[in-house]
């Protein structure tokens, strides 16, 4: 199942870069001194098992809770980021795993929301329309009829579209996706892995969280796996087996690779 | 510790998905192969037009789905109509009781039209008819105690219900107290400040000609027919070339005739009322009383103005966006708190407007004025109109139309010599009623999305 990805050049320096990065919810730390890559033109696995830190690494990433310790560099130099606006401006984009979409809000409304379009202080419905759609033509979208259905009538991989085009439509460099196929039937997981294939072949850098592996190695170029909330490795795609990363998930190790010493880990 | 990752759990939801709608699924496969033989993406192409048979079965889709707006109301209204002009044949369809009925509806509709707001968050201001008594009291104190002029006694009476607002909005949305409990505060609060201001078994009359005017001057007749005509016109020549723009560009656009039915059907209503309340409705002959009471442009301009708000700017967006999921619009970098405090701001500033109506319509000011059930015919108004009480859906609209339908019954049974205690009955009966159409129309969106 390897490799169906041809290789990408890579020692291009990364365009988003996280080191040490630390987060701690009241006592609890979640997030221990975790390195992260993502590289334009390359999808990046973020895999762990259920509470490893995933969805919290992403939302440090995104702006929406602050870390305690760590540095963030975009395109090679430092910045602060202090909320979700900062991010976005930097153009890095996040589906959430909970999507975050107003059912009561049309697919326009949705993909411009607290970004719309204005003509002196009326909204620019039109321009808003025009941009949706060729969005959504540019992603070949054909699951969906009109962008002018109230969300709450489609379905889950619709939603999952949806938000993946409101994603790309702001020019974005970085997409992360936490967990995009998770509620999904078959044909619609399809649908969204191509349409992460086509985000990195467009150029941008994507970080897909996900459980199945499968998917993980159609997709991906990169592994890095978290456990308990440290990286345990960073692999390529193309170098490691499934049950490789199995273990990684599981054990934080797996071989030479991952956290040598793992009882410092197994004390907490 | 869990040993091993859940890909065979994730694997089994995967399943159990498939296994709940497999008709859906290979219904979304077949189409999808289908878009795919045709080539591409039906974003590519320009919107078409639905014929007038899609418009007419879209709406009845969006209708089973629950999105039923004001259509129960709309229909409410005409049954009423009906009911009490074949009751009260010779009283209820006169001039005279129409112009009543319109007077009469006015103060409630901008109580709702306010309410709107605070329901779109799905909170709610039980403070809001006794916020409009206060501001009344306020009014009526700076033109007579000051002896100010009504130029200077509304903006007072206007800015009581704006602080009255910005307190609430401060306690709910950035102390984190429910709306429902500070609000009840606010309403003994309230009307504790009305007492104070006006004292016990006190009341303080209205004088002021322009005041007075609100609810109880006409618009000369000529001058309504032209606001009427101009109106109708507006109405038309926007909509028509919005419709054209949206056409020249491929955007999608509602069947033609469905837009021109509508424009004709505004222009009906505006001038059909215009030429009924033009009609002299005195009931001494020789004496003329004709011509639009001032109260039916004032919401008028208010329903215009305030659609245009919540229809048309972002802030109006962000109101149905917090109200929807309050989450993402916070991820969206939408300022919740803001938007909360808002709301609250411009629903307690329209009670105050509402009370000067009322103040007017009763050339005075009491300690109870806005008390007893004014609050509920108002939260009535917007609900019955089509405004959910879980927020998220509603327009200004609904307000108009829902404060009709309440006014209609007070004034349709009071004709027909009831007693209070029906009027009560009757209210509180089409209020739960339409409470229950809103819960479950709501239950219907939710198991419509898959
Ligand atoms: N807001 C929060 N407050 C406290 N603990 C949290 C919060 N969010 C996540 N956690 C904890 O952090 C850990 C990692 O959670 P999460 O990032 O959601 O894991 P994953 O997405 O990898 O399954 C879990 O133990 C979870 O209970
Ligand atoms: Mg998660």
């Amino acid at each position: 199942m390897q490799g169906t990805n041809p290789p990408t050049a890579t020692g291009g320096a990364p365009l988003l870069s996280l080191r040490g990065i630390d987060k701690s919810f009241g006592p609890v730390q979640v997030l221990h001194g975790v390195d992260l890559d993502v590289r334009a033109g390359e999808v990046t696995a973020l895999v762990g098992d259920n509470g490893a830190g995933k969805s919290t690494l992403v939302k440090c990433i995104a702006g929406i809770y602050t870390t305690d310790a760590g540095e963030y560099f975009f395109e090679g130099r430092r910045v602060q980021v202090h909320g979700p606006r900062d991010t976005a401006e930097l153009g890095i984009e996040v589906v959430y795993q909970d999507l975050a979409l107003c059912d009561n809000l049309d697919i326009v409304q949705n993909m411009f929301l607290g970004r719309e379009e204005k003509k002196g202080v009326l909204l620019d419905e039109p321009t808003m329309e025009e941009m949706a759609r060729q969005t959504l033509a540019s992603l070949s979208v054909r699951t969906v009829r009109s962008v002018r259905q109230l969300v709450s009538s489609l379905s889950g991989g619709q939603r999952q579209t949806v938000a993946i085009a409101k994603a790309v439509l702001w020019n974005s460099k970085v997409v992360l996706l936490d967990e995009p196929t998770a509620a999904l039937g078959v044909a619609q997981t399809r649908q969204v892995l191509d349409l992460v294939r086509r985000l990195a072949d467009n150029g941008l850098g994507v970080v897909l969280i996900s459980h199945n592996l499968n998917d993980v190695f159609e997709v991906a170029d990169n592994i890095t796996a978290l456990y308990l909330g440290r990286a345990a490795a960073t692999v390529r795609t193309k170098d490691v087996t499934s049950s490789q990363v199995v273990e990684l998930i599981t054990a934080g190790r797996s071989g030479d690779m991952g956290i040598i010493d793992t009882s410092a880990t197994a004390a907490v | 510790m869990s040993a091993t990752p859940d890909s065979p759990t994730r694997n089994g939801d995967v399943a159990a998905t498939a296994a709940k709608g497999p008709q859906d699924e290979s219904a979304r496969i077949a189409e999808l192969a289908r878009a795919t033989a045709s080539g591409g993406s039906p974003m590519a192409q320009p919107a078409e037009e639905p014929t007038f048979g899609e418009g007419i079965r879209a709406y009845i889709t969006r209708l089973k789905g629950g999105d039923i707006g004001a259509l129960p109301a709309a229909l409410g209204l005409v049954v009423l109509f009906v009911l009490f002009a074949a009751l009260r044949p010779d009283t209820f369809l006169t001039p005279i009781n129409i112009a009543n009925l319109m007077v009469q509806a006015s103060s409630i509709i901008v109580l709702a039209m306010g309410l709107t707001f605070v329901l779109l968050l799905g909170d709610i201001d039980l403070s809001a008819g006794v916020a409009g008594g206060a501001s009344a009291a306020v009014m009526a104190l700076v033109m007579n105690d000051a002896g100010l002029g009504w130029y200077l006694s509304i903006p007072a009476a206007l800015l009581t219900g704006l602080a009255f607002g910005t307190l609430i909005g401060m306690f709910v949305a950035r102390v984190g107290i429910p709306s429902f409990v500070v609000t009840l505060a606010f309403f003994l609060g309230i009307q504790g400040i009305t007492l104070w201001l006006i004292g016990e078994g006190g009341t303080i009359p209205v004088r002021d000609q322009v005041v007075v005017n609100i609810a109880n001057g006409n618009v000369p007749v000529g001058l309504g027919w032209v606001f009427a005509v101009l109106a109708a016109a507006a109405y038309a020549l926007i909509t028509l070339g919005r419709w054209n723009s949206q056409r020249r560009r491929g955007l999608n656009r509602d069947n033609f005739i469905l837009v021109v039915l509508r424009v004709v059907g505004v222009a009906v209503v505006l001038l059909g009322l215009t030429a009924v309340l033009s009609q002299n409705r005195a009931r001494v002959p020789g004496i003329e009383l004709a011509g639009v009471p001032y109260s039916v442009p004032i919401i008028g301009v208010l329903l215009v103005l305030l659609s245009i708000v919540l229809g048309r700017t972002a802030y109006g967006r962000h109101v149905y966006a917090v109200g929807g999921n309050a989450e993402a619009a916070r991820r969206a970098g939408i300022n919740v708190t803001r938007i909360r405090i808002s709301v609250f701001m411009i629903g307690s500033t329209l009670a105050a407007f509402s009370g000067i109506i009322e103040a007017s319509r009763l050339n005075s000011v009491a300690p109870g004025s806005g008390g007893g059930n004014t609050l509920l015919l108002g939260v009535g108004a917007a609900v019955i109109g089509g405004t959910s009480l879980f927020g998220g859906k509603g327009k200004v609209t609904n307000a108009v139309i829902g404060g009709l339908v309440i006014a209609t019954i007070t004034n349709g049974l009071g004709l027909m010599g009831q007693r209070a205690f029906v009027n009560f009955l009757v209210t509180g009966a089409v209020l739960l009623l339409a409470a229950a159409v809103d819960a479950i129309s709501r239950r219907r969106r939710a198991s419509a999305s898959s």
